[in-house]
């Protein structure tokens, strides 16, 4: 089994993403370089969070048309596990490999914090070392995550169980108070329909140790080996 | 040789926050009477040739493939000469 982890020009968490894989997991991994197309001999790709071509005209925009993006996406057509967290996520809903966009926060600030989010759908690969709501005590860093999608969206992912993970309070009370940047229906991670591609805000990359302040996102990675392993 | 400006503007049912902010700013500057505050972006293209059709073509497909994101902003844009 194998990661790879996508460096872009303005990744920021692609060595933290890295050093999980390797040091914490110790599974394989290999970084792929943004103007390199093979993906082939990986098992899951992850796209890290960062601030990709700066962010120019919305985040994920430029990103997406980078050469390794084709290669990801016939990689997830196959049925590749990707995971695309925080600029990963807004490349992933870009690239049209999830649906909805991302709003600027509602408040308007830079995010850069610990949240609590709720494990809604467990049976994933990315997902199954949870309980069904599970609370994650994980932090959030971040302008645009705003989840926006409209109506008939919104239906379609409630209907096929999409939405993985929403912002919740330390209890796991859902509300507008407990919602960092306005995100609808308090939205923080969703899969494709077909299962094999999530996005998510939040960082489990920086959350996958007790010595850096909380354990939590470390059974994201820990599910998709498990998955990975036992399929 | 030919110039486009485009206008890219966040659609009616999408909320912005940023519009929102500077309504608020705005008013306490004390312009009361503001319905709506909506923030977009220009885009300026200069284009190295003079025939407008394909200059209209070619500026739509560029907002859709990249300029514009079509699930929450609208765009248009004029084709001056210059």
């Amino acid at each position: 089994m194998k990661f790879g982890v996508v460096v872009l020009p303005g990744s920021n968490c692609d060595q933290d993403c890295f050093y999980v894989i390797k040091d914490v997991l110790k599974k394989p991994v290999r970084y792929i370089w943004h103007k390199d197309t093979d993906v082939d001999g990986l098992n899951c790709v992850i796209l890290p969070g960062g601030f990709s071509y700066g962010d120019y005209l919305r985040t994920g925009a430029i990103a997406r048309f980078s050469p390794v993006m084709k290669s990801i996406a016939g990689f997830a057509r196959k049925g590749g596990t990707v995971i695309g967290i925080c600029n990963g996520f807004q490349i992933l809903l870009e690239a049209g490999l999830l649906p909805g966009v991302m709003l600027r926060n509602k408040g308007l600030h830079f995010l850069c914090k610990y949240v609590y989010i709720k494990t809604e759908n467990n049976q994933t690969r990315f997902t199954n070392f949870y309980n069904t709501g599970q609370i994650l005590r994980i932090p959030v860093a971040h302008n645009e995550g705003n989840y926006y999608i409209d109506a008939a969206g919104l239906k379609e992912l409630r209907d096929n169980n999409q939405i993985v993970f929403r912002y919740c309070s330390a209890t796991g009370e859902i509300s507008d108070q407990f919602n960092p940047n306005g995100a609808l229906d308090n939205i923080a991670g969703i899969i494709n329909k077909k299962g094999n591609v999530l996005g998510m805000m939040p960082h489990p990359e920086r959350s996958s140790e007790r010595e850096l302040g909380s354990p939590d996102g470390y059974f994201v990675f820990k599910s998709i080996v498990e998955w990975l392993e036992n399929r | 040789m030919l110039k486009a400006e485009i206008y890219i503007t966040l659609k009616r049912t999408v909320s912005d926050p940023q519009g929102l902010t500077i309504k608020h700013a705005l008013e306490s500057l004390g312009y009361k009477d503001l319905t709506d505050v909506r923030i977009g972006k220009l885009v300026i293209i200069k284009l190295n040739f003079k025939d407008k059709k394909r200059a209209e073509k070619e500026i739509n497909e560029m907002c859709k493939k990249l300029l514009a994101n079509p699930i929450i902003e609208d765009y248009h844009f004029k084709i001056k000469e210059q």
